[in-house]
């Protein structure tokens, strides 16, 4: 079988760093990964490689059995929030639809087919009570809903999301989650689905992706969120502390999660200051 | 009555008729995305290279129209290809265009014409339109509509979602390229109505107010060019009555109309 993503020997780079240093994995159709590892450790910039919006410096990333590409529609994308959304005033339906084949040239027509599609994207997160409402008034959750309706518009057999649950609060994070894993079971989906915090998806995900000093673990919870792989990969000395459940990364006393994102904030103050 | 057709007698008044009505279409549906795409500030730059442009024109005794034309075009495919932010970078912006409008200060003083030549430029002079403006402005106008029709759908998706619609394979730079050329074009076409300091009364004013008054992209659409069209013909109309300057007349109600609108939605937030 083919895998749905294949990186062999993959070196990535990003403004002259090496944030993926020769990685080899595969992902099996069908899976939901869960992609974790500090702020800077290259969780987004691996999937603009997949989407073929950045090329490796060296090594060879496959989608399906094919190189990756840009414009390659059996993916489906959520990007990573920053800022607002455009167009305010723009009520959610015309949103969704914007993204119907609209890397076609002409003009935005709302045809039959496209209304039909909006709609069963609409219907499948729930989301058709937002669609008659401006962008402006919907919740951080609301708006994340739309655009994974987006995402989902032309069926795509992977689903790249980049930290959705970012600035929601933790029963929409909860919900969103299950939606998500609701969808890959109906559809068999992939789903590689990047995340500051590892236990809202504890009960989603089959694999973990946990990447650091550029290079990647992939493997169950178990293997991967253990203290000699995370110690390997934050370059750090690390603990994993497991209560009621909940997985808990501690290094130096803190939660190295929430330690390296605020270092990384750190960093960047200082080459701005520079 | 009579006195409608007391006006519509003179055929000054026939031609601005017909070059604002043009105009107004083609500013309110281009505007339109100008404002979707937070880019208002980048199409009032423009006009101020523009200026230049139609000064300079002037000062080598070609058309200003041309002059006008020659520069925004470059402005606007210059602004596109530099990328996306820098289209929305206001300081840089701000910078290019009071450069431009110094530019034109100086074209002016070289050329020694008239205060009347730089009010027209400055402030629009659609009264003293003839017909070869207006063939030129149709002709431009029928252009610019013809590319935009065949980017819209690309614009809009690259104007809402950047990000997506890069990984869909849409190519980001040639098409806010593309889009600010054909601003370049509207800004052109709107400077003869209303002039170089008054093409947001056109571009940005009726595309705001159909935004705020419908969340339907194909009612918003149509709705900013009426607009535009109503509140250039109606300043027409008034500017004939009260012998004030048209621009004025279509700034204020371009002005009125958008707050308005903004009163209106308010006033629908709070109820």
């Amino acid at each position: 079988m083919t895998s749905a993503i294949r990186l062999t020997g993959v070196r990535l780079g990003l403004a002259g760093r090496m944030v993926l240093n020769g990685i080899d994995l595969a992902i099996e159709p069908g899976e939901f990964i869960g992609v974790l590892g500090p702020n800077g450790a290259g969780k987004t910039t691996l999937m603009r490689a997949i989407l073929g919006l950045i090329a490796p410096a060296s090594g060879s990333i496959e989608v399906f059995g094919t190189p990756a590409k840009p414009g390659n529609p059996a993916i489906g994308y959520l990007p990573q929030l920053r800022g607002g959304l455009g167009a305010p005033r723009l009520r959610g339906r015309d949103f969704v639809a914007a993204a119907c084949d609209g890397q076609r040239f002409g003009l935005p027509l709302l045809d039959r087919g496209t209304a039909r599609a909006v709609t069963a994207a609409l219907a499948a997160v729930g989301a058709e009570a937002l669609a008659d409402r401006p962008i402006a008034a919907l919740s951080g959750g609301e708006r994340q809903r739309l655009l994974l309706a987006q995402a989902l518009l032309g069926a795509p057999r992977l689903l790249l999301l980049d930290e959705p649950l970012i600035s929601l609060d933790p029963r929409r994070q909860e919900e969103l989650v299950a939606l998500v894993r609701r969808l890959q079971l109906r559809s068999g989906v992939t789903v590689l689905f990047s995340a500051h915090d590892l236990n809202p998806l504890l009960g989603a995900l089959d694999r973990v992706l946990y990447l650091g000093a550029g290079e990647a673990a992939l493997g169950t919870v178990d293997q991967v969120i253990t203290a000699p792989v995370l110690s390997r990969l934050y370059g750090t000395a690390i603990e994993v502390a497991r209560v009621h459940g909940r997985v808990f990364v501690l290094g130096g006393g803190a939660e190295a999660e929430r330690e390296a994102h605020r270092h990384e904030a750190h960093d960047h103050h200082h080459a701005a200051g520079a | 009555m009579p006195r409608v057709r007391e006006m519509l007698a003179y055929s000054f008044m026939q031609n601005a008729f017909a070059a604002s009505g043009i105009v107004a279409v083609l500013a309110g549906l281009v505007g339109f995305f100008l404002v979707l795409r937070a880019q208002s500030f980048a199409g009032h730059a423009l006009s101020h290279i523009g200026f230049a442009g139609a000064t300079g024109a002037a000062l080598l005794g070609a058309p200003p129209l041309a002059g006008m034309l020659a520069f925004t075009l470059a402005g606007g495919v210059l602004m596109g290809a530099l990328g996306e932010q820098v289209a929305q970078r206001d300081v840089a912006i701000g910078v290019v265009l009071s450069l431009a409008l110094g530019l034109g200060v100086l074209f002016l003083h070289f050329f020694t014409s008239s205060a009347a030549q730089a009010t027209s430029l400055l402030f629009g002079n659609v009264l003293g339109v003839d017909g070869g403006t207006i063939r030129a402005l149709l002709v431009l106008a029928v252009v610019g509509l013809a590319a935009l029709a065949a980017i819209a759908r690309p614009l809009l998706f690259a104007s809402l979602h950047p990000e997506l619609a890069e990984a869909k394979g849409v190519n980001l730079r040639l098409v806010a390229m593309l889009f600010l050329a054909i601003a370049a074009l509207a800004v052109a076409e709107a400077s003869q109505i209303v002039g170089v300091l008054l093409v947001f009364t056109l571009m940005v004013g009726p595309p705001a107010t159909a935004q705020m008054l419908s969340t339907r992209f194909w009612t918003a659409l149509p709705l900013a060019a009426l607009l535009a069209l109503a509140e250039a013909w109606a300043g027409l109309v008034l500017a004939y009555a009260t012998d004030w300057p048209t621009s004025f007349w279509i700034t204020a109600l371009s002005g009125a109309a958008y707050g308005l609108a903004a009163l209106g939605q308010r006033r629908a937030a709070a109820g």
